[in-house]
């Protein structure tokens, strides 16, 4: 299984990262290499085993729904790239009337 | 000039006795850091103007808390409450952190001097500490070598004798690898002993923190003072902690001692294998039953972890979008906004990782990837489940090979991550490693040996590491 320069297109779309011409001849051969690589794992019997996603065995944790205290807006929102009265503001969304 | 080694635990002895004051034991390590840190440059930010407000506050505090008075690096992805975290990255431009990791929330409540942030791989992702967006770190034992990745900072400034404890993080080998190019003792600890609550996620499955110092006792204190249940952390395991350094004295005799021969295998330098043969027998010598093992699906570690590792990554980098902080490029429309400030503020190693993430969970390819690399990391988690059936402990090298050269492998992502061999099974199986120097016979560049035990066994790895430590001497430092 082989990846194409159709493929590294697609999935830095799906990444949202926006690459240039040689960065996707990059990485079209970097990630091809991987996967060659990693191909060899092919070659394990796996007909009976189950996924592993985690080695703890952890049920679902609960706590009581109550507030508890966080962090204060302010504080987060001093770090924003941009923002206004209370709130993080971002470029346009969706085509139609009212300001970017 | 040779030096002589500063631990946190001759630091606290002095301070006990009146010798020297935190202020004086403190200044220390900022001299030694404006002396040589420009040729090291293992730190990112060196946090001067928050230590005076740090050493006034030790004025009010019991002298007997754990780490009272020692300075104490964290690497650039834990957050410390207003102070830059970066990831070595240029994507957290502009980040400040509104609150304390865990980890450092602990650190401060022992009394530690937080002296310092970092460098790093970007987002961790590497070996070698060069995808750094900021700068190179060079190995104190050679300038013209890498310090390992991806804590290489961290392991760097404690060999540099910069600081005498530092905390690093370990997703498939940045804190052991590091700790054996430098020379240095770092662990990693199992999986949910330390709470990951404030450290910047990269593999949600695979991540701990852990600490690096010039010694045994010195890393046992400081994972004593780190570990423990946290509500913050759903994963972080509600398990006692225990005294760590209380146990250091127990030796080896009669403790079995397995050396799976996977480890040493094709690709191994040659001096490393003399380096950590001896080393076993070292322990052998001190009492230790030493016998081979097997662990048939290590040759697959490797394969397992760059698809289960990229694809947690993928998700987990969805965050740095531009929104609510760091870096944002200016653009037209939102979607646009997203790639751009992603094409901008990424890596190259960020941007192959997230890729290769975002194709091994994509439809069509899950099953054939992600899928079937969960299974195999079941098989790899049951080669050790079966080798601790029969030993206490595994002994194996850290790295197949010492200290490579700056440059020599950055052009070459796969050859990269093959450094990673043998370090990477250990978090996929989520059990505790360590890495300490062994005593080498070429001493020219370091040679780690690691040892492995039982999930929440740290004790036993300590208590090994010490016995060995104590017979060979050290810590062994750099001319610098």
């Amino acid at each position: 299984m082989s990846i194409s320069r159709k493929d590294v297109h697609y999935i830095a779309k799906l990444a949202r990262v926006s690459l240039t011409e040689t960065e996707e001849a990059r990485l079209e051969k970097d990630l091809a290499e991987i996967l060659d690589y990693v191909a060899k794992l092919n070659q394990v019997d796996t007909s009976n085993i189950e996924p592993t996603t985690h080695v703890l065995s952890l049920e679902n944790i609960f706590r009581t729904d109550e507030n508890r205290p966080s962090l204060q807006p302010a504080e987060v929102l001093r770090i924003a790239p941009k923002k206004s009265d209370g709130f993080v503001v971002v470029p346009l969304v969706i085509e139609g009337k009212g300001d970017a | 000039m040779p030096r002589t080694a500063t631990t946190a635990t001759e630091l606290l002895n002095r301070y006990r006795s009146g010798a020297l004051s935190p202020r004086d034991g403190v200044g220390h390590f900022l001299r030694r850091q404006e002396a040589v840190d420009g040729k090291v440059s293992a730190f990112l930010d060196t946090c001067r103007e928050g230590i005076e407000t740090q050493l006034k506050g030790l004025e009010s505090m019991d002298k007997s808390v754990p780490l009272w008075g020692v300075p104490v690096a964290v690497k650039d992805n834990i957050v410390v409450r207003g102070r830059k975290t970066r990831c070595a990255s240029k994507i957290l431009e502009g980040f400040e952190s509104p609150y304390d990791a865990t980890v450092v929330r602990k650190l401060r409540q022992a009394g530690a001097i937080l002296c310092g942030t970092t460098n790093m791989d970007e987002f961790a992702f590497g070996s070698s500490t060069e995808n750094s967006a900021f700068q190179k770190t060079a190995n104190p034992w050679d300038l013209t070598r890498v310090p390992g990745g991806s804590s290489g900072g961290s392991a760097a400034a404690v060999a540099a004798g910069e600081i005498p404890l530092a905390l690093g993080s370990d997703t498939g080998g940045s804190i052991r690898q590091p700790a054996s190019f430098c020379g240095v003792v770092g662990l990693k600890p199992t999986y949910g002993r330390v709470s990951r609550y404030g450290l910047v996620a990269f593999a949600s499955s695979l991540d701990q923190i852990g600490p690096l110092a010039l010694t045994v006792r010195d890393a046992a204190l400081l994972l004593g003072v780190i570990a423990g249940w946290d509500p913050m952390d759903s994963t972080s395991a509600d398990m006692p902690v225990p005294d760590y350094v209380k146990t250091l004295e127990g030796g080896v005799q009669g403790l079995r001692i397995g050396i799976p021969q996977e480890y040493f295998g094709e690709g191994l330098d040659a001096g490393v294998r003399e380096n950590v043969e001896l080393a076993i027998d070292t322990l052998r010598s001190l009492g230790a039953q030493c016998d081979p093992v097997s662990m048939p699906h290590t040759q697959y570690a490797i394969s397992v972890y760059y698809i289960v590792a990229t694809a947690e990554a993928s998700s987990n980098l969805a965050r740095f979008d531009g929104v609510q902080y760091g870096l944002r490029s200016s653009s037209e429309n939102l979607l646009d906004m997203y790639c751009r400030t992603r094409d901008e503020g990424f890596g190259m190693e960020v941007k192959r990782r997230v890729l290769l993430g975002t194709y091994v969970l994509s439809s069509g390819y899950y099953d054939a990837y992600y899928l079937k690399a969960l299974r195999v990391r079941s098989l790899i988690k049951r080669d050790f489940d079966e080798a601790f059936k029969r030993v206490d402990v595994l002994a194996t090298p850290t790295s197949p090979t010492v200290s490579f050269r700056l440059g020599e492998k950055i052009q070459d992502p796969l050859t990269m991550y093959l450094s990673d061999i043998y370090t990477i099974s250990t978090n996929l199986a989520g059990v505790p490693a360590i890495s300490i120097p062994c005593a080498a016979g070429d001493p020219s560049l370091p040679v780690g040996l690691q040892l492995l035990a039982k999930p929440f066994d740290e004790a036993t790895l300590f208590r090994v590491a010490h016995a060995y430590e104590t017979k060979v001497g050290g810590p062994f430092l750099p001319d610098l």
